[in-house]
C-alpha cells in the first residue's frame, strides 16, 4: 500500500496488471508486462496471432495466475479476493469455449448467474431479470428454449456473450467476440459493446479489424509479437502505418473512415506479379 | 402475416421457463420437466418394490404388504417381508441410488457422456481390493466390501495424481484412467490365476455383482452413506453447474476448476465405493442410469434425478432375476450388464446429436 502512496498512478484504473510475466511452462508468452484498462473506456486489445492477447486477458480474469507481478482488482491484488467475488465485478468472454451436450440457450445463459447463487439460493428474480435481459439484448430470446449445439457458430457465438451478460460485471472482457460472425452479426455486437460502454461498463475486446477497433474502441492497446506493449492510446494516434507495418508486416495507408473520420488502413497492393504472367 | 404474429408474441414469453420454488433459506427455479420426472421416477420406485415385497415363491396382497408395512401384519407375511424381502429391496434402491448420481457427477465432470465409474480406474480397483481380501482369507461381504471399498479408492486417488499436472487434471483423468483400468484389469486375472481354487471362484462370483444375502445391516451402512454422501452430491451439483462449461468459464464464474473438480471426482468416487462394498461391482447403472433418465427430464440429468434411475433401475432387475430366473436367481450384475451393453450399443447407434 506505501508503494502505491510513493508513486501515485496517473490514470484511475480498476483493472491493472503490473510488471507481470505471463506464460507457460518453458514458453515465457509476456515478461514484466503493465497494462491497465483506463475506467469507463472501450479498450480495444489489437496485435498479431500468438502475441499473448488471450493469455493477458485470462490473467487479468485470475483464469490464470501470473509468473511474477500481480494483477490489480480495485486496489487489491486479485488474488486477494474470493472466486465468486471476483465473477461479480468482472466477466470474461473467453475464445474458445464450448458447451456441454445437450443444454438449451437458456439454460447455458443461466449458468452466467453463478456467481450471485449459492448452493441454497440457486435462483432469484434478480437471476431471471439479468437472464431474459441479456437474451433479448443479444438477440437470442427467440432460441431460448434450442439446444446449444445446434445452433449456427454465429449464433452461438451471442449466446455465450448474453451468458457473460447475464453475469452483470461493471468490467466485461471480450477475447474476439466479432469472430466467426458474418460482417452483419459483427456490426451488431459491436453496437451492442459500445452501447454497454454508454451504459457504463468497462470493456476491453480482442479485435483482428483495425478499422473496427479505430470506430468503436475509446482506447486501444497495441501488443507487439514479443508480448510488449507497441503502443497505446487514443485510436487516432495509436493506428498508423508504421505500426501497422510493424507489427503485421503489412505496408498500409491510414486514410479517415469517410463515414467516422477514424483512422481506416487500406493496405498498400502488393500485386508483384507482372500482369503479363495472367494473360 | 399470422406467421409473423406469433413470432413477436413468442419474442415476448418468458425466455426462462420454470417455477420458483422458496423453502426457508432455499430458492430454487423448477422446471415443470423435473417435477415430471421426479413424479414418474416415485411411482416407478412404488411399483417395482411392491412388486418385490408381494411377488415370489409365497405372493402377498397389498393389504398384507401394508399391514406388515404399518407394523400389524400377520406373522407369516411379517417374516417374508422383514426378514427376507425388504432389506433386499432396500439394498438394491440404496445401491442403485448411489450408483446412479455417482455416474452423473462424473458424466458431468468429464464432459463426456460415455464415462463411468469404471473408466477412473474404480471398478477395477475395487476388484483388486476384493481378490486380495479373498486371498487374505475374508469370510464375510463386510470384509470383502471393506477391501473392495479400499482398493476402489485407491485406485481412483492414484489414477487423479497421475493425471494432475500443470496445476490441472481436465481431460487427462480419462486417459489415465483408462490406462490404469487396463494395467488392472490385467492384475487382477494374474492374481485369480495365482489364487487358491476356492479363493478365486469366491473372487469371480462376488465380481459379477449381486444382492443375494443382503441383510439389515448392508441396509443401514447404504442409508449412512446415503445420509452422509447426499448433501456433497447437492453442492457437487450446484459446482458443476460452472464447471461443465469449461475450465475457463468456471474460473471466470468463480468456481474454482479444480477444487470443484476433487469435489466431485470425490463424492463420486465415495458413493461408488458404498455401492460396491455392498453389492459388488454392479455394472452399467453408473454409466445408463443418466441416459435413462434424459426422456424424463428432456435433457441432460442432474445426480438426484439419475439416482431415482439408478434406484429404479437396480430395483427392477434384481426383482426380474429374482423371479424370471428362479429357483437359482442370476446375480443381478449379469442382468444389468447384459442390458446395458445392449442399449450402449442402441444408443450409440441411434444418437441423434453427435456427442461432443
Ligand atoms: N494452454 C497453453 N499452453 C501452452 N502454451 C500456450 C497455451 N495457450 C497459449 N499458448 C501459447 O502462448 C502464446 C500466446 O498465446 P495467446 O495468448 O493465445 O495468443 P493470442 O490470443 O494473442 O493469439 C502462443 O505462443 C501460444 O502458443
Ligand atoms: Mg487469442
Amino acid at each position: 500500500m506505501t508503494t502505491m502512496e510513493e508513486k501515485p498512478v496517473q490514470t484511475a484504473s480498476r483493472l491493472r496488471a503490473e510488471s507481470v510475466t505471463l506464460g507457460y511452462p518453458g514458453n515465457i508468452v509476456a515478461r514484466s508486462l503493465t497494462v491497465s484498462l483506463p475506467d469507463d473506456a472501450f479498450t480495444a486489445i489489437v496485435g498479431p496471432n500468438a502475441c499473448g492477447k488471450s493469455t493477458l486477458l485470462k490473467a487479468l480474469a485470475r483464469v490464470t495466475g501470473t509468473q511474477q507481478g500481480s494483477v490489480y482488482l480495485d486496489g487489491r491484488a486479485i488474488s486477494s479476493y474470493g472466486a465468486k467475488e471476483v465473477a461479480r465485478r468482472l466477466g470474461l468472454l473467453a475464445q474458445s469455449a464450448t458447451a456441454p451436450e445437450g443444454i438449451t440457450v437458456g439454460d447455458l445463459v443461466a449458468r452466467g448467474r453463478y456467481p450471485h447463487q449459492t448452493m441454497l439460493r440457486q435462483w432469484s428474480d434478480a437471476d431471471e431479470r439479468a437472464v431474459n435481459a441479456a437474451l433479448a439484448q443479444t438477440g437470442v430470446t427467440d432460441l431460448a428454449a434450442r439446444f446449444v449445439d445446434e445452433l449456427s457458430g454465429g449464433q452461438r457465438q451471442r449466446v455465450w456473450l448474453a451468458m457473460a451478460l447475464a453475469q452483470e460485471t461493471s468490467i466485461l472482457l471480450l477475447d474476439e467476440p466479432t469472430t466467426f460472425l458474418d460482417l452483419g452479426h459483427q456490426y451488431e455486437i459491436l453496437d451492442l459493446c459500445a452501447r454497454l460502454h454508454a451504459g457504463g461498463r468497462t470493456i476491453a475486446a480482442v479485435l483482428h479489424d483495425l478499422n473496427q477497433a479505430a470506430r468503436y474502441a475509446t482506447h486501444v492497446i497495441a501488443l507487439a509479437a514479443d508480448g510488449t506493449i507497441a503502443a497505446e492510446g487514443p485510436p487516432e494516434e495509436v493506428i498508423t502505418a508504421e505500426l501497422v507495418d510493424g507489427l503485421f508486416g503489412l505496408p498500409c495507408r491510414i486514410i479517415p473512415d469517410p463515414e467516422t473520420g477514424t483512422p481506416m488502413v487500406v493496405p498498400r497492393s502488393r500485386n508483384t506479379v507482372p500482369a503479363a504472367h495472367y494473360s | 402475416m399470422t406467421a409473423v404474429l406469433t413470432k413477436r408474441r413468442n419474442a415476448n414469453r418468458r425466455a426462462v421457463t420454470g417455477w420458483p420454488v422458496r423453502l426457508g433459506p432455499v430458492a430454487l427455479l423448477l422446471k415443470p420437466r423435473t417435477v415430471l420426472a421426479g413424479f414418474v421416477l416415485l411411482a416407478g420406485i412404488a411399483a417395482v418394490t411392491v412388486t418385490a415385497l408381494g411377488t415370489g415363491e409365497v405372493d402377498l396382497t397389498l393389504d398384507e404388504i401394508v399391514a406388515v408395512l404399518t407394523g400389524d401384519g400377520e406373522p407369516g407375511p411379517q417374516f417374508i417381508i422383514e426378514t427376507l424381502r425388504l432389506p433386499r429391496a432396500l439394498t438394491a434402491l440404496t445401491v442403485g441410488a448411489a450408483l446412479g448420481a455417482s455416474g452423473a457427477l462424473l458424466q458431468g465432470m468429464a464432459r463426456n457422456p460415455l464415462v463411468s465409474p469404471d473408466i477412473i480406474g474404480f471398478t477395477s480397483g475395487s476388484a483388486t481390493g476384493a481378490i486380495v481380501s479373498f486371498i487374505l482369507g475374508a469370510d464375510s461381504l463386510m470384509q470383502v466390501g471393506a477391501g473392495a471399498l479400499a482398493g476402489g479408492t485407491a485406485a481412483s486417488l492414484l489414477v487423479y495424481l497421475l493425471a494432475y499436472r500443470r496445476g490441472g487434471t481436465g481431460p487427462r483423468l480419462v486417459l489415465v484412467g483408462v490406462g490404469a483400468t487396463a494395467a488392472l484389469t490385467a492384475f487382477n486375472s494374474y492374481l485369480i490365476s495365482k489364487a487358491p481354487i476356492h479363493d478365486a471362484m469366491a473372487a469371480q462370483s462376488w465380481l459379477v455383482g449381486g444382492l443375494n444375502n443382503r441383510g439389515w445391516d448392508h441396509v443401514t451402512v447404504m442409508a449412512a452413506a446415503l445420509a452422509v454422501l447426499m448433501p456433497l452430491v447437492a453442492v457437487a451439483a450446484f459446482r458443476l453447474r460452472a464447471l461443465e462449461l469449461g475450465d475457463t468459464t468456471a474460473q471466470v464464474l468463480g468456481a474454482r476448476a479444480e477444487a470443484s473438480r476433487l469435489l466431485l471426482l470425490c463424492t463420486s468416487v465415495g458413493l461408488a465405493a458404498m455401492a460396491t462394498a455392498i453389492a459388488g461391482p454392479v455394472a452399467f447403472v453408473a454409466f445408463a442410469a443418466p441416459h435413462l433418465t434424459r426422456p424424463l427430464t428432456g435433457g441432460r440429468p442432474g445426480p438426484f434425478a439419475a439416482a431415482g434411475m439408478g434406484a429404479l433401475l437396480l430395483a427392477g432387475c434384481d426383482v426380474a432375476t429374482q423371479r424370471l430366473f428362479s429357483p437359482v436367481p442370476l446375480p443381478v450384475g449379469i442382468l444389468t450388464a447384459g442390458l446395458g451393453g445392449c442399449y450402449l450399443a442402441w444408443m450409440l447407434a441411434t444418437s441423434r446429436r453427435s456427442h461432443r
